[in-house]
């Protein structure tokens, strides 16, 4: 079949799709989505057409990025526009199946938004909505909208258009392309993508191996696997543009084995490729031949480093080596490897499709396009968004996130994830693009951006940074080894209310030393969280130290139970509730509790009945509460 | 694919090897498949038997200690049985600063062991992993292929009665 016949079954396909007189339903199924309870949404839904005898079409799509609405149901009725549900139960299914489908009342107290034209009175467009109005969909473009385990959906959507085009152009031009729509890795590092294949092309070598990092290691990020989940076409055209522009046979795909979904539709994609002809020899009667593996990952952060994730396909230890020679010149077996990121792929993908002009019309003079990013921790609409570059922090946390949940205090924001860097609200205003970031010290990396309230200690959030990656060092350089347990020591002594100020100028010192020095990024970034957090919030470490205090009641150690004598009742719930029996008391006595006894489990303030609110948590203050029980102060306030 | 218990092999031992030549037999035996075999293998057993990766060894023509020094270098490879259920919980970024410390503290209690370890019945195992992937729904346990998302004390004591 010749590509014009492919595309046109796939049109035929898609259009059938939306003007079929049945009912369709698009249900959320990525991981995320599962995770919330799409699998009981979905059969809810399909037990509901059956008893009404109601003939729909169940698609199961991937992430629209509103993860926290999630599940999300999209219904989209003949000659209505699709319109958008979210925090969808199995009752509110049932609900949404007989008010909407059997009776045409659209439900806007549950809808979220349309999508295309038309409209329904009383319904948002979707696109309108706060958190999306500020995104520009281009690597995600298909994400919740199509099938991903299709590939016609995807080709309907001009999907695999891009390699046509390249495939009619001259392998130095695609690179040109490339070069010129500013396209840099997505990735950490930022490195021009066009400039790097021009590398690996010219490199002299009997074959060229080209890699897609799908190692996703950071924890925290989760924008490659929703990619992959919902749109793997995307990322496997890149990869075969990429391979036809630098000449490449043999591509490698390195997913970490935490996805099973994205994995199983990575097989399944690549086993429609090669059905259609877009994969294996003389693709699309070319005299281009391009095979793709998938390599597992085995659970090492560091075999996301390119050189270690070369080690590992190989089958040895995964150990970064120095550079150069860098893979572009002696990767895979000592041949000429690329290897980019999967959304860089994606974005490729995308380039190819659309033009160069209108790619390079996002973004900024130096960071073209959009970025995904995985917005989670405290903030209200925790999602997967992808935002032009240049936007500033303060919209993505406050106009995309929906500010801080309870009306919290922002505190800080994370960037990059292990090799990134905390930044303070005065650095909101910041926008988001390679050099503001790490000029302000953090990084852009993958894409993690964990938000943080008043309620996170920021040593607490170094310290877990570190251990992260002094668990992940391979090993093999001595800066990083050690120098990162060192650093670990002193922050465990900080958050254990053993820290002293002369540690923190090691602390600093060290931190300077381990990022010069060591081997490969891994070392190189992991001080990082630890510089940022000095520079920023250096009065939060010097609280631990001087004052024996985490002013974010995180540290255990700092913390203190009390219970207040003229709140407490005697009820005696805290009293049953404690594990270690900890708290003294009786029939109408103020409870005490013991402070050798107590383990800071929190269990006593959990369980304080809210209308005595009687426990409370402190750090760095003694509360005067009697030794032993007293009888009650407090006005009887009843049960409720 | 179940996979077998430790019980089983040490019953036939035969079944290693008889097993492992059947996984053997889908590979040219080239350096590059040593993890994807390790993998293999370990899915089968449900971890990494002396037998197999001596069987391994001999099949990739390498020396054992480099087998050995590959799969202790991954974290996912495991050289003890493990239980019919794994618990994961994650330490990710975002599940840490929801507090899924105590989610695992509550784990923990209620299996009795703490992450590597597996209960002496072989029920279960425990496991705590970097990251999901599914940080938006922080905090995150998974129980064996089953991700459970926004959890909470009292769902643990849930899922874990079943
Ligand atoms: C310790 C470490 C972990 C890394 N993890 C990843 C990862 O999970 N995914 C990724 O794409 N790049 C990761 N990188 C960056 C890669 O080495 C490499 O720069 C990147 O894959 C290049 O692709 P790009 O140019 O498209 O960004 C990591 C680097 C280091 C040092
Ligand atoms: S941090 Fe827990 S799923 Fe990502």
């Amino acid at each position: 079949m010749t590509f014009e016949e492919i595309r046109s079954r796939a049109v035929a396909e898609w259009k059938a799709l939306e003007h079929s007189d049945k009912p369709r339903i698009l249900i959320g199924a990525a991981t995320c989505g599962r995770a919330a309870g799409a699998g009981v949404v979905i059969e809810a839904i399909e037990a509901e057409l059956a008893q009404r005898n109601i003939e729909a079409v169940i698609i199961q799509v991937g992430c629209i990025g509103l993860c926290y609405a999630e599940p999300v149901v999209d219904i989209i009725k003949p000659g209505r526009p699709r319109t958008c549900y979210g925090n969808v139960t199995p009752e509110i299914a049932v609900e949404l199946i007989n008010d909407y489908l059997l009776k045409d009342n659209p439900r806007p107290d549950l809808a979220l938004g349309t999508v295309g034209e038309g409209s329904i009175d009383g319904i948002p467009r979707l696109f309108d909505h706060p958190m999306l109005k500020p995104q520009v969909r281009i690597v995600l473009r298909n994400c919740g909208s199509i099938d991903p385990e299709n590939i016609n959906h995807y080709i309907a959507n001009g999907g695999y258009s891009g390699l046509i085009k390249a495939l009619s152009m001259k392998p130095g031009d695609v690179i040109e392309e490339v070069k010129k729509s500013g396209l840099r890795g997505r990735g950490g590092a930022g490195f021009p993508t066009g400039r790097k294949w021009e590398f690996c092309r010219n490199a002299p070598g009997k074959e060229r191996y080209l890699i897609c990092n799908a190692d996703e290691g950071d924890p925290g990020a989760f924008m490659n696997r929703s990619l992959l989940e919902g749109d793997p076409h995307a990322v496997l055209e890149g990869m075969l543009i990429g391979a036809y522009a630098m000449g490449a046979t043999q591509g490698y795909i390195y997913c970490r084995a935490e996805y099973p979904l994205a994995l199983k539709r990575l097989n399944l994609a690549l086993k429609q490729m090669e059905e259609y002809g877009l994969l294996g020899d003389n693709i699309m009667g070319s005299d281009f031949s391009f095979r793709i593996k998938i390599q597992e990952g085995a659970g090492a952060f560091v075999c996301g480093e390119e050189t270690a994730m070369m080690a590992s396909i190989e089958g040895r230890r995964g150990m970064p080596r120095s550079r150069p020679p860098f893979p572009a010149q002696s990767g895979l077996w000592g041949q000429p490897t690329n290897i980019n990121n999967v959304e860089t792929w994606g974005q490729v993908s995308a380039i190819l499709q659309r033009g160069v002009e209108w790619f390079a019309g996002y973004g900024t003079q130096g960071s073209k396009g959009t970025k995904t990013f995985a917005l989670a921790g405290k903030v209200n609409r925790t999602g997967l968004i992808e935002v032009p570059m240049g936007i500033t922090l303060r919209e993505i946390v406050y106009d995309v996130g929906g500010g801080i949940p309870g009306d919290k205090r922002f505190k800080a924001i994370q960037t990059g994830g292990p090799s990134g860097g905390v930044l303070p609200a005065s650095l909101l205003d910041l926008p988001v693009d390679y050099e503001s970031l790490t000029q302000a010290g953090a990084i852009m990396g993958s894409g993690g951006m964990i938000v943080t309230d008043e309620d996170t200690c920021i040593v607490d959030i170094a310290r877990y940074f570190l251990s992260f990656t002094q668990a992940e060092s391979c090993g093999k350089c001595v800066p990083c080894r050690l120098g990162t347990k060192q650093m670990l020591d002193i922050l465990e002594d900080i958050c254990n209310g053993r820290g002293k100020m002369e540690a923190l100028d090691l602390l600093g010192g060290l931190a300077e030393d381990v990022r010069a020095g060591s081997l490969c990024a891994l070392g190189g970034t992991a001080p990082n969280p630890v510089l940022t957090s000095l520079r920023y919030f250096r009065d939060e470490y010097e609280a631990h130290i001087k004052e024996r205090r985490c002013p974010a009641l995180v540290c255990q150690p700092l913390v203190s139970y009390y219970i207040l004598p003229e709140k407490c009742e005697g009820c005696g719930i805290c009293l049953r509730a404690c594990p270690p029996e900890a708290i003294k008391g009786g029939k109408r006595m103020v409870h005490v509790i013991d402070q050798s006894k107590c383990i800071k489990c929190n269990v006593c303030l959990e369980v304080c009945p809210t209308r005595f609110s009687a426990v409370v948590k402190v750090s760095g203050v003694e509360i005067p509460v009697p030794e032993e029980p007293i009888p009650v102060i407090a006005e009887s306030r009843g049960r409720d | 694919m179940t996979p077998i218990l430790k019980s089983d092999i040490l019953k036939n031992g035969r079944a290693v090897t008889e097993q492992l030549e059947r996984i053997l037999s889908r590979y040219k035996g080239e350096r590059g498949d040593l993890i994807p075999l390790l993998q293999e293998v370990q899915t089968r057993f449900g971890y990494l038997p002396e037998e197999a990766m001596q069987g391994v060894a001999k099949f990739l023509r390498l020396s054992e200690s480099i087998v050995y020094g590959v799969s202790t270098f991954y974290a996912q490879f495991k050289f003890t049985p493990t239980g019919k259920h794994t618990i994961k919980v994650c330490r990710g970024t975002a599940c840490h600063v929801r507090g899924v410390t105590r989610i695992l503290e509550e784990v923990e209690k209620q299996l009795g062991i703490k992450p590597g370890g597996t209960t002496p019945d072989l029920e279960y195992s425990l496991e705590s992993i970097a990251c999901f992937g599914s940080c938006a729904l922080s905090p995150v346990m998974v129980v064996d292929e089953t991700v459970y998302g926004r959890m909470t004390h009292e769902k643990v004591r849930e899922i874990l009665k079943r």
